[in-house]
């Protein structure tokens, strides 16, 4: 074999911690190495055509390029020397940046380990094989997870660019979190009006199957080929017959339960319709608070129906959909505030959120579009709005900015002022966080035209005085404690992780953070993929994102799902495990080990069992390799041999013994 | 003494792709300092770790081995974590039976966004080891004394103690 080794400088990225020079001259004496050289960028286009052209010059087959980790550009070098002829699996990377020359500051000892993974890189390539990827097929169809803007807005990307779309949402209607809201800024838009279009569309889309109250009970599979199973929670009403006419919802002797989609200011029945622009607008009972499913007798929503669509022994149904891509959109929820001593921990009703107080905004709430405080009912003519309340505060384990409340504060802020024209709003901020497109200009409107006064400084208590709340706080420009006293307190409560998000992510196989967002592929150049193949992030549930953002992601990922499915055949990696069929005892243990099914046991000729692998099922892991008693089943690429290559090649047998002998 | 300053120790570390070397990467990429002595292999999976690999770094003289994999219930490959769990646990039961010293073999998991875990778990690793030294070798027996212990062996006549 004639190994080319390239050493990349990446600029000083490298270079500067490591003598690069030296590490090229080192591996030019490494056994089977022809050419090594030093290159400035090898992943720039000249630096890819040298090597090419290094291939040719010097009759290589086997490339090694020493820079950054494999996990970014082993796909970039892989065409490169494919280009230049050679097979793309006789290329190794040594990962001299993340794990070298960023993590170390002595130059010595850097370019001493430099070398050594140099080596390794070597031997393992010494060891490889050709491979070629298989072909397979792909399933056209994409599940998208949640309903909200981002879900709603990849869902229709996908339908109008030709793809069966399958929308799975947890509540009962579509629309998120988006649907809640009263306007949106910086353009004071009717959210509703905005948003409710799209939700019809979704309704109506031919090419889109939505199932509401439903969540992912299962996926197994993999790109091109997931197998999803959708639990379908019972609602105890036949969709298929609900006409939404709502009879039901005004006959409903229960309705004493907080109202979820108006954040537990009012109540609602236990047959309801969550909001009348709600897709799919079909009722569904709540079986915690329905009296005939708590006590056995009512059913008075069974006799008042002209459909006869209510069915109290429906059970949940479980639907199995194929899918060859997956888009999560399944945005965020709101920080608990109660952990915070100082905002009363809920003693004070007159202490709400951010997304309450949209509700009291909202036409559709529960007080019909007139601000009203929930204790008595009075018009608030001073609001004390307080941000980042868990945003930006390491004591309850929220570093992170949530992005957005800055803006709908100041939203809200005008908002009140056009609601009542005599009240006053004070806004006790930490920074001023604006940076989008008429953002900043919307802020400063809200505190030159509408009067909001802003304090910058943090709420240490409030507390009641009669009627009011007494909002303690300080005003840090003027170096001055502030006392306000408030008749309505609005909390701009922070996003975070959707509650299931970890357990939905353990399915998929898509990683979360730790406060449960989920990981992207690469936080510049990957925003919407996964390290899951087939798998897309949109909106949220990858970080807090405003509408916009989330509205780009689901584009985004709509358009990464279009570009999949335009394939009617993938290539399957073809770093899967291969069996020596003398060496296989027919003992099955890979067959059971295997998480994905893609190892069988056929009959040979003699009628002896062995094991037989499914190439395109097959997806890498080797944990047959080693649950294989004989060492028959080798995962190609990461074979016995090669790993003990790179072992030996670390550290050197002490004496070694010629077995064959 | 810190392991900065004293003599590098031979370290070996089997990552898997998705998860722990994503992790040494994360770290990399925000300039976490660690020591230097550990070598990283990648496979693609903690499940894909044979604890012969484990074994023949140690009796080759890696003075210790650090495994890493992707979280229990978040393996990329569903399961292999679990199969590795087992395997390096009994792995860590045997090594003392053989001669030697557990301390030196230890794994964990690490995800690909935990880079200041991983700088932790390096580091706490590498002090470890160098407060254990570097690892006993068989300096008083000479090659030729292996070669006759290690060719009978090797050609399936057993070793002397066993008949």
């Amino acid at each position: 074999m004639r190994i080319g080794v390239f050493i990349c400088h990446c600029g000083s990225n490298i270079a500067g911690t490591v003598d690069v020079v030296a590490v090229a001259q080192a591996a030019a004496k490494f056994p089977e190495v022809a050419y090594a050289t030093d290159t400035m960028y090898a992943c720039s286009e000249p630096g890819q055509e040298a090597i090419v052209q290094a291939v040719k010059e010097h009759q290589l087959d086997g490339v090694v390029v020493a820079s950054c980790t494999p996990r970014m550009h082993e796909p970039t070098f892989r065409r490169t020397v494919e280009r230049a002829g050679i097979n793309r699996y006789f290329f190794e990377m040594a990962n001299i940046r993340e794990h070298v020359s960023w993590i170390g500051k002595n130059a010595e000892r850097n370019t001493v380990k430099a070398i050594e993974l140099v080596r390794m890189a070597v031997e393992k390539l010494r060891r490889n094989r050709p491979l070629i990827p298989k072909r397979f097929d792909v399933v056209k169809r994409v599940l998208v997870i949640g309903g909200g803007v981002a879900g709603i807005q990849a869902a229709l990307d996908c339908a109008d660019g030709g793809q069966e779309v399958v929308l799975v949402e947890r509540e009962q209607s579509i629309g998120g979190k988006m649907a809640k809201l009263d306007k949106t800024f910086p353009t004071i838009d009717c959210s509703s009006c905005v948003l409710g279009p799209k939700m019809v569309d979704v309704g109506q889309h031919p090419k889109i199957t939505l199932h509401t109250l439903a969540e992912i009970e299962s996926v197994s599979g993999y790109v091109g080929n997931f197998q999803v199973t959708i639990r379908k929670k019972a609602r105890f009403v036949d969709w298929s017959k609900c006409t939404g006419c709502g009879l039901c919802m005004e006959k409903c002797p229960s309705r004493k339960a907080p109202d979820p989609f108006n954040e537990g200011l009012c109540t609602a029945p236990s047959i309801n319709i969550p909001f009348p622009q709600a897709i799919p607008k079909k009722a569904a009972i709540n079986p915690d608070t329905c009296i005939m499913k708590q006590k056995g007798k009512c059913g008075l929503c069974a006799k008042i129906c002209p459909v006869k669509c209510i069915d109290f022994d429906q059970q949940d149904e479980l639907v199995t959909v194929d899918v060859g891509a997956i888009v999560v959109a399944t945005g965020y929820d709101l920080f608990d505030w109660h952990k915070y001593p100082q905002y009363g921990q809920g003693r004070y009703p007159d202490v709400i959120t951010s997304l309450q107080y949209e509700r009291l905004l909202s036409a559709s709430g529960p007080t019909g579009g007139h601000i009203k405080r929930p204790s008595d009912g009075k018009e608030p003519k001073t609001v004390v709005f307080i941000q980042c309340v868990g945003s930006r505060d390491r004591s309850v384990d929220r570093p992170y900015c949530s992005g957005f409340c800055c803006m709908y504060t100041a939203k809200q802020a005008i908002l009140t002022k056009d609601h009542i024209p005599d009240s006053q709003s004070y806004v006790f901020y930490m920074d001023i966080r604006s940076p989008g497109k008429g953002y900043d200009e919307f802020t400063r409107r809200a505190m030159e035209e509408y009067g909001a006064q802003y304090v910058r400084g943090r709420v240490s208590m409030i507390y009641p005085k009669g009627d009011q709340l007494v909002v303690r706080g300080a005003d840090t420009l003027a170096g001055t404690q502030v006392e306000v006293a408030a008749d309505l307190v609005v909390l701009a409560v922070g996003a975070e992780a959707a509650r299931g998000a970890v357990t939905l992510g353990e399915k998929l196989r898509v990683v979360p953070d730790q406060y449960g967002f989920f990981v992207e592929s690469h936080p510049k150049l990957k925003p919407v993929e996964t390290n899951t193949a087939g798998v897309f992030l949109a909106g949220a549930c990858q970080g807090p994102k405003d509408i916009p953002a989330s509205v780009g992601q689901g584009s985004a990922a709509a358009a990464k799902v279009l570009a999949l499915l335009s394939k009617d055949q993938l290539e399957s990696d073809p770093q899967v495990s291969r069996v020596t069929p003398a060496r296989c005892v027919g003992c099955g243990k890979c067959v059971q080990t295997c998480p994905f099914g893609a190892i069988k046991l056929v009959e040979d000729r003699f009628g002896n069992p062995k094991a037989e692998v499914v190439e395109t099922v097959c997806q890498g892991c080797g944990i047959c390799t080693v649950t294989c008693p004989q060492g028959a089943i080798q995962l190609e690429h990461f074979t016995d041999n090669q790993i003990l290559a790179e072992v030996n090649a670390l550290c050197p047998p002490r004496i070694r013994v010629n077995y064959a002998s | 003494m810190s392991a900065s300053d004293s003599r590098e120790l031979r370290i070996v570390g089997f990552l898997c792709n998705w998860c722990s070397y994503g992790g040494a990467d994360t770290a990399g990429v925000a300039r976490f300092s660690q020591p230097t002595d550990l070598r990283i292999i990648r496979v693609p999976c903690s499940g894909r770790i044979d604890p012969l690999f484990i074994v023949r770094a140690l009796i080759n003289g890696a003075d210790g081995v650090l495994v890493s994999g992707c979280h229990p219930r978040d393996c990329h490959y569903a399961e292999g974590n679990f199969y590795a769990r087992r395997r390096l646990e009994t792995l860590k039961q045997f090594l003392s039976a053989t001669g030697i010293d557990p301390r030196r073999f230890e794994y964990t998991w690490v995800s690909a966004s935990e880079g200041q875990r991983w700088q932790h778990v390096v580091t706490e690793f590498t002090r470890r080891i160098h407060e254990l030294g570097p690892a006993p070798t068989m300096s008083h027996v000479s090659d030729g004394a292996w070669f006759d212990a290690a060719a009978p062996a090797a050609a399936g006549q057993g070793c002397p103690c066993h008949g």
